[in-house]
């Protein structure tokens, strides 16, 4: 078995002048590990090697990045998913400014998702238990709250690249349709009002990217096609 | 040092997860000058990784459901050594603290009246342990602390709560008289090193169970707060109490949840034998997690295993049927792909008792003050120093936890710190400044790793001290092995402290974190080795072969290990609820 050769992207602001490639060679002594144990074994190699990490079990997150060119969390993807003729390229999620290595800028797109003013909305006075949910009223929020805000989804989105400040993305849409459709939300109005304008749902060109990567398997483009019936719906 | 930045809040709170966030928001909605300042942005917290649910007698499942029931297998859980007022507060708070989750948006599975669903969990009983099996723990599918985590980031951002995400907290400052008055932290992304000054610091930095070399919890789980602390010159207490949850998966160390024996899964042995029937006929499969964990270990031990090394045992669920996965248990579905390479629909999963979490820690009382002991053995309040969470010891888990009641830990006594807090604001604060050399104290160890120049590096470092502690403080432990563990970790404690950093950069250096979370892990360690070589007795998941039964005579206490002289002392357990009857020790079965 030979070693796995790894080209992976470089970029410290106080030593480098630009980005640039450079090369590993890993021994995974044949074992299909994670792509995170690999980036583990090359910052045993080189201590300054800089990514996020945390749960490395795909709940929390933090380290998306594009490997082999697709988006997808380190701590999930097997070498065997991605790896081929032994050659793995690691490069930063696209399209956000980076900070060091595989270490992205994630301001515009934490902005997007705050937009949408993410929290249960609810003009009544709460109950002195809970607020009842029917299951098939419940059943509505799967597939929208299990979003891990890693940001693959809105990385690989090109409306995204081209408009971060003025289209949410697919993650930020995705949460915006899980309050909109929350049988407890009583804001519904005021967030549909919020996206009218050409560039917030709009701008999703249906490319369906953000399905293709999303590593936990969610589909922000169907809440998206729902967000725009509730916007048609509203304004006939 | 007189050109470094300083920041100053009210209260400053150190670490995003759940307890974190729950008192950020009661601060936040106070009026308060609060930040909380978290090493990961706050949704990459360990709370995330929680599955099965909190637990709680909101009376859901069970209308007759009642508090003190839920208290009383808190307590008997703990194996007698949980505070019995925390406990009574936990447990009769915890229908408001849940409620008002429920209230800011959490998206709990529900039952078809439209109630929270709950599921039955370990060591859950009705009627104060005579009526069976209660169904107490309320859940979202098995994503029950992502979904609490992002509820509470979510509220914080709606009452915009300031956030310091990516800071990383360096060590408390104390002034002249011993208070705490903030602490020193780095913002990761510049390297900056600031001075933050706060009338209240909260440690809410979760557990530490990267001390061992195999665990479920996140990377991130370095008991900074709990190092910080112990530098501070602070007591912990219990430290030799750590949970080894038994279905971690082999190999991985991903947890799966206790949810799935309360759903109906259940452990099997090679002979495909469920021989939980043999150790807790009862209670079987959700017995408290200790006893569990001890029962797999024993048929390992006696060739009972399963594989091909005969170390682990399989967790049957495929009797389930794929509904119930589905519906109940997806994200163990998928877990159970990614890192075992079984879909539990057709086959076991193999799993193993795995380091979880860490009962002790910090001890503070039910408003999250932390104590420390006067000459006398007298309970003291540290002024200015509070904790909460995992990092707490209130303690309310005492020598074993019950699953699901980390979540309510979190939720009660995070918001506990907040109104207590918010209050003693009120009330007017003040302490002596930090001096210079306060603050130079402070700095010690950051200047130390920053001027090194040659030694040994961290992740070798780091993984020696994983494998003393699996070795020597595992599920089982005995005197001689356990002396020489502690005797490794004194030496490992002076090539820690001639280790070298390479990599002096200040941009996102990952590898200075990852340097100074080393020495956070090194003062849990040498704290819970020393704690569990001089606790004789065995008790709840601290169990000696050497003394195998449990001691009510000399050790109904907590221990409290004192960092200055490395020494162990004794200290009370509450036995006054307030409104309750005491619950007296009794042998423990289920």
């Amino acid at each position: 078995m030979s070693n796995l050769q790894v080209s992976l992207y470089r970029y410290n602001p106080e030593t480098d002048s630009a980005p640039y490639m450079e090369n590993f060679e890993v021994d995974t002594q044949g074992r299909d590990v994670m792509v995170l144990d690999v980036l583990h074994m090359m910052k045993e190699q080189d201590n300054g090697l800089a990514y996020r990490r945390s749960c490395r079990e795909g709940v929390c997150g933090s380290d998306g990045m594009n490997m082999n060119g697709k988006n997808g969390l380190a701590c999930i993807t097997p070498l065997s998913e991605v790896v081929k003729d032994d050659r793995l390229v690691l490069r930063p999620l696209p399209g956000l400014p980076v900070i060091r290595d595989l270490v992205v800028d994630m301001a515009l797109f934490y902005k997007q998702y705050e937009r949408i003013e993410p929290y249960l909305q609810n003009d009544q006075p709460a109950p002195a238990i809970e607020r009842l949910q029917s299951p098939e009223e419940r059943d509505k929020l799967d597939g929208l709250y299990e979003c891990i805000l890693c940001a693959c989804c809105s990385t690989a989105c090109p409306s995204f690249w081209w408009n971060p400040d003025k289209f949410v993305g697919p993650a930020g849409l995705l949460q915006s349709y899980r309050f909109l459709v929350d049988s407890r939300d009583t804001a519904t109005q005021e967030r549909l009002a919020e996206l009218e304008d050409p560039f917030s749902v709009f701008r999703c060109r249906g490319i369906m990217n953000c399905v293709a990567v999303c590593p936990k398997g969610l589909n922000p483009t169907r809440a998206i096609g729902k967000i725009r019936e509730m916007l048609l719906a509203n304004a006939t | 040092m007189s050109n470094m930045r300083s920041l100053t809040f009210d209260a400053i709170i150190i670490g995003g997860g759940g307890a974190g966030m729950r008192a950020a928001l009661e601060l936040a909605k106070s009026g308060k000058k609060t930040a909380v300042l978290s090493k990961v942005f706050p949704t990459r917290s360990h709370t995330v990784s929680a599955q099965g649910g909190i637990t709680c007698a909101i009376a859901s499942a069970d209308p007759n459901d009642d508090w003190r029931w839920h208290m009383y297998d808190t307590v008997k859980g703990s194996d007698y050594i949980a505070d019995q007022d925390a406990a009574e507060y936990m447990c009769s708070e915890g229908p408001k603290a849940v409620f008002e989750l429920e209230h800011m948006g959490l998206p709990f599975s529900r039952f078809d009246n439209g109630r929270i669903y709950q599921r039955p969990f370990g060591g859950q009983s009705k009627n104060f342990g005579e009526g069976g099996q209660a169904t107490r723990t309320c859940a979202a599918a098995d994503r029950t602390g992502h979904a609490l985590l992002h509820t509470l980031y979510q509220n914080n951002l709606k009452n915009n709560t300031t956030f310091l995400n990516e800071w990383y907290a360096v060590d408390l400052v104390k002034n002249a008289d011993g208070d705490v008055v903030g602490c020193i932290a780095m913002d990761i992304e510049s390297g900056e090193v600031v001075h933050v000054k706060a009338k209240a610091t909260v440690l809410a930095t979760g557990g530490a169970g990267r001390i061992y070399a195999s665990t479920t919890n996140a990377l991130i789980n370095t008991g900074d707060g709990i190092g910080m602390a112990l530098r501070a010159g602070f007591p912990m207490q219990d430290m030799e109490m750590w949970q080894f949850h038994p279905t971690g998966i082999y190999g991985a160390g991903t947890l799966v949840t206790e949810g799935c024996r309360g759903e109906g899964g259940y452990l099997i042995n090679k002979d495909g034998e469920r021989f939980m029937e043999r150790y807790a006929p009862n209670a079987k499969d959700l017995a408290g997690r200790d006893v569990v964990a001890r029962s797999m270990v024993m048929e390992i031990l006696e060739g009972r295993g399963c594989g091909e090394k005969g170390d682990h045992v399989l967790l049957k669920l495929d009797h389930l049927g794929e509904e119930v996965l589905g519906k109940r248990l997806p994200g163990i579905v998928e877990l159970s792909k990614t890192f075992a390479h079984v879909d539990p629909a057709n086959e076991p999963i193999p799993v193993v008792p795995t380091c979880h979490y860490m009962m002790g820690g910090i001890p503070t009382n039910v408003h999250g003050q932390a104590i420390m002991q006067d000459g006398d053995g007298n309970d003291q309040i540290i002024n200015g120093l509070f904790a909460c969470g995992e990092a707490a010891c209130v303690s309310v888990h005492g020598a074993n936890r019950l699953g699901g009641n980390s979540l309510l830990d979190l939720v009660v006594f995070g918001r506990a710190a907040g109104m207590y807090i918010e209050g003693a604001l009120n009330e007017g604060i003040e302490y002596l400044d930090a001096s210079e050399s306060d603050v130079e104290t402070a700095m010690k160890r950051i200047t130390r790793w920053n001027a090194s120049s040659d030694g040994e590096t961290v992740p070798e470092l780091k993984r020696a001290l994983q494998d003393i502690m699996q070795t020597s403080f595992g599920v089982f432990r005995e005197e001689d092995n356990m002396q020489k563990g502690v005797a490794q970790l004194a030496e490992l404690r002076e090539r820690i402290a001639g280790a070298y950093l390479p990599d002096k950069s200040n941009t996102f250096n990952t590898a200075r974190v990852e340097a100074l979370e080393l020495d956070n892990l090194m003062e849990v360690a040498e704290a819970t080795a020393i704690a569990a070589l001089e606790r004789k007795e065995s008790r709840g998941a601290h169990s000696r072969y050497d003394y195998p039964d449990r001691d009510d005579v000399n050790w109904l206490k907590h221990s409290m290990y004192f960092p200055l002289e490395k020494r162990l002392g004794k200290r009370d357990v509450n036995f006054a609820p307030r409104t309750v009857d005491v619950f007296e020790p009794k042998i423990r079965t289920y």
